[in-house]
């Protein structure tokens, strides 16, 4: 890879507590996949860094095999990866997303 | 495209003796809701889970499959509300 992808993703997901990959933007996501997962992180109402993978396919491809994840949208907070839109929509309705989210904004003040 | 069957043949080699739903979300033949209820979840997180289904989909995900909205159940979670779906 001439570009350092991976490095990329590293860096942005280190940058900022909470980052969704996902297809189209947080203000016109591309699938309803991606419009569920901003939907359900736009309840906390916290800052979301959103990565738009259809405008860079190299680093669509890259996320995914980071995460060894096949999937889009993939969600990372504090670092880590969380997981796809059944899993962030299962951890809302059991109440275990807002901790988690709560522990890595926090952290980085 | 892909055939529901051929989603769940591919689940059942990798999970023996699981029970998997497959329903056509859209009847186009590419996005497909899939529930798999199988012992082998019981003390596994959701990535876990989500990853051992994933893994046997791997070469369909992305080409001829292109969403797949997943739950992931052991025996025990299964209410008696979700029972009627399970062939």
């Amino acid at each position: 890879m001439s570009r350092k992808v991976m490095d990329e993703i590293r860096s942005e997901i280190q940058e900022h507590p909470l980052v969704l990959y996902m297809k189209g933007t947080k203000e016109a996501p591309q699938c309803g996949f991606s419009a569920t997962m901003v939907e359900v992180l736009s309840s906390y109402s916290l800052p979301i860094k959103d990565i738009n993978v259809l405008e860079d396919p190299e680093k669509w491809a890259a996320v995914k095999e980071f995460s060894e994840w096949p999937t889009i949208p993939q969600i990372y907070v504090g670092g880590e990866f969380i997981g796809g839109c059944d899993i962030v929509r299962e951890m809302h309705a059991k109440g275990e997303l807002e901790p988690v989210l709560r522990k890595a904004t926090e952290s980085k003040d | 495209m892909i055939a529901p069957d051929e989603i769940r043949n591919k689940i059942q080699a990798a999970l023996p003796g699981s029970a998997v739903t497959v329903r056509d979300m859209t009847g186009g033949g590419d996005h497909y809701e899939v529930e798999v209820v199988s012992q082998a979840f019981a003390g596994m997180s959701a990535i876990q889970r989500h990853r051992m289904v994933y893994t046997p989909l791997k070469d369909v995900l992305g080409a001829a499959l292109h969403a797949l909205a997943l739950k992931t159940r052991t025996p025990d979670e299964v209410t008696p509300a979700d029972q009627e779906e399970t062939p």
